[in-house]
């Protein structure tokens, strides 16, 4: 914000600007607070040199022409925080026990619990926001030329993060373990299975036996809540890391700007 | 990256005039430490991984044991059409673990194929040989027809359109006093030639045994 100029008053009834020691010894609270904010973001500053790793994420140069389109990494990101943080609350319910009890765990979230209704909605239309959201910052990354030297190693976890996401989604499904969710798992284990010669053995591993068992909705679910989730977060760190460590690039119908030393002198 | 240290170094300690070398050891005191702190981290690493790995992909290898199901008395059964019972295919998870079963006396003139001679009744899956909806007979047509993607079967559960890549796989029977007994699962490519069960989606006829294994799992009897 630009500071605003000072009102023309004459010097005497000018407020002197506030000395560090002066006020007669005395502090206000607000001042109070304030220093004691800064002595303990100092104190664990000065043992962890944190500062300096924020400012190196945070305090980026970023080219010209960066517009709204460089934003769907991160809303992404925040779809997936928010899957996370409404997957913990529906996991103090639900339970995966396929003789009736997940079923019932979920109709109990969804009819009983406060704000139930809520949470699970955000958990199930935020997972069809959050792979939207994935293909659109995959579209932007192509179409920008995004993908390119340096930033191949990006697109590759990008890629893996895509592939996780769709897991996230298909184990999921079952979760609910009603008629849609039965079926549609059904049917995606056997679409697993029509992979030439490791297909019979992948699908086994989905269902944990060669048939729909008792074991097939709780290691979905583990997959679902523990394997993935910590593979995503993992990688998630790594994508950031790279973006900032490489930096953005500027859109295509940007040119490149010329110091004017070197450019061609016109004849 | 040359490594310029080991260059004009000699890999046996006594050249390197090292300390209580003796002749022809390679081996330094640092090299030995490196690969046992490797070695030690790659004991304790697998002392962990492993056995979770094997818990995890256990059951692919396990078989499980035949259960034999009585689904009605012999006379409940005619040999010109299908009456449909509920078999229990994995106990204790309710409505989950079920199937239902297409359960018909065998019938020497619909029944000519080689394979089949010997069964008392035909059992018909309900799985679809296609991803695994359940199809229904329909009386009127005389054919199984799945509700998903339109797959076709007649009355011997073999395709007659649609996706489908094999006929509808079938169970074993027997009679045991005056009670019909269905049994494990079996697979049949489109001659009616019994394999060992596949999951839906695995062709059968030529390559197709070969692409799709069985599993150690589900074996036919």
């Amino acid at each position: 914000m630009p500071k605003l100029p000072a009102p023309p008053l004459p010097a005497p009834l000018r407020t002197p600007p506030p000395r560090p020691g002066q006020g007669n010894g005395k502090s206000g609270p607000v001042e109070d607070a304030k220093q004691a904010g800064i002595t303990v973001v100092d104190w664990v500053d000065e043992r962890t040199s944190l500062s300096g790793a924020a400012r190196w994420m945070m305090f980026r140069k970023v080219p010209k022409g960066t517009n709204w389109f460089y934003t769907l990494g991160s809303a992404t990101m925040f779809a997936f925080l928010s899957q996370a943080v409404t997957g913990v609350f529906l996991a103090m319910y639900y339970r995966p026990d396929p003789a009736g009890g997940a079923y019932e765990s979920i109709r109990y979230v969804t009819n009983d619990v406060f704000l139930g209704q809520f949470v699970r909605g955000m958990h199930k239309w935020g997972s069809s926001v959050m792979v939207v959201l994935v293909f659109l910052h995959m579209g932007r990354t192509f179409f920008f030329g995004a993908y390119k030297y340096p930033r191949e190693l990006n697109w590759v976890i990008g890629v893996v993060l895509l592939i996780l996401t769709m897991v996230m989604s298909f184990t999921g499904y079952l979760l609910p373990f009603d008629q849609r969710a039965y079926w549609a798992t059904i049917v995606g284990v056997n679409i697993n299975g029509t992979g030439p010669l490791v297909g019979p053995y992948l699908s086994d591993f989905l269902r944990g036996g060669s048939e729909f068992g008792a074991t097939t909705l709780s290691r979905f679910y583990a997959i679902h809540m523990l394997l993935v989730p910590g593979l995503i977060a993992a990688l998630l760190g790594a994508h950031l890391y790279l973006v900032a460590k490489l930096g953005t690039t500027a859109p295509p119908w940007r040119k490149a700007e010329k110091r004017k030393e070197l450019r061609e002198t016109e004849v | 990256m040359p490594d310029k240290r080991d260059k004009h170094k000699s890999k046996y300690t006594l050249d390197r005039g090292m300390p209580g070398a003796f002749e022809g050891e390679t081996i330094t005191r640092r090299r030995f430490m490196t690969g046992t702190a490797h070695g030690a981290g790659a004991v304790a690493a697998a002392s962990f991984a492993l056995p979770a790995l094997g818990f995890a992909f256990g059951p692919i290898f396990k078989s499980t044991p035949h259960r034999w199901e009585v689904v009605g008395n012999v006379d409940l059964f005619p040999d010109n059409n299908y009456i449909p019972v509920v078999l229990t295919v994995t106990p204790n998870i309710g409505e989950a673990g079920k199937t239902t079963v297409y359960v018909r006396k065998f019938n020497p003139e619909i029944d000519t194929d080689p394979y089949d001679q010997g069964t008392p009744y035909i059992a018909i899956s309900s799985r679809c040989a296609h991803v695994g909806c359940p199809v229904r007979w329909v009386d009127a047509s005389e054919r199984f027809i799945c509700p998903c993607h339109g797959g076709v079967y007649d009355l011997l559960g073999r395709r007659v359109g649609g996706p489908p890549v094999r006929p509808l796989d079938r169970f074993y029977t027997r009679v045991n006093g005056e009670n019909v007994e269905v049994g494990p699962r079996f697979s049949v490519n489109s001659q009616l030639r019994r394999f060992s069960p596949r999951d839906p989606g695995e062709p059968l006829d030529g390559i197709g045994q070969y692409l799709y294994p069985s599993r150690p799992g589900a074996q036919k009897l």
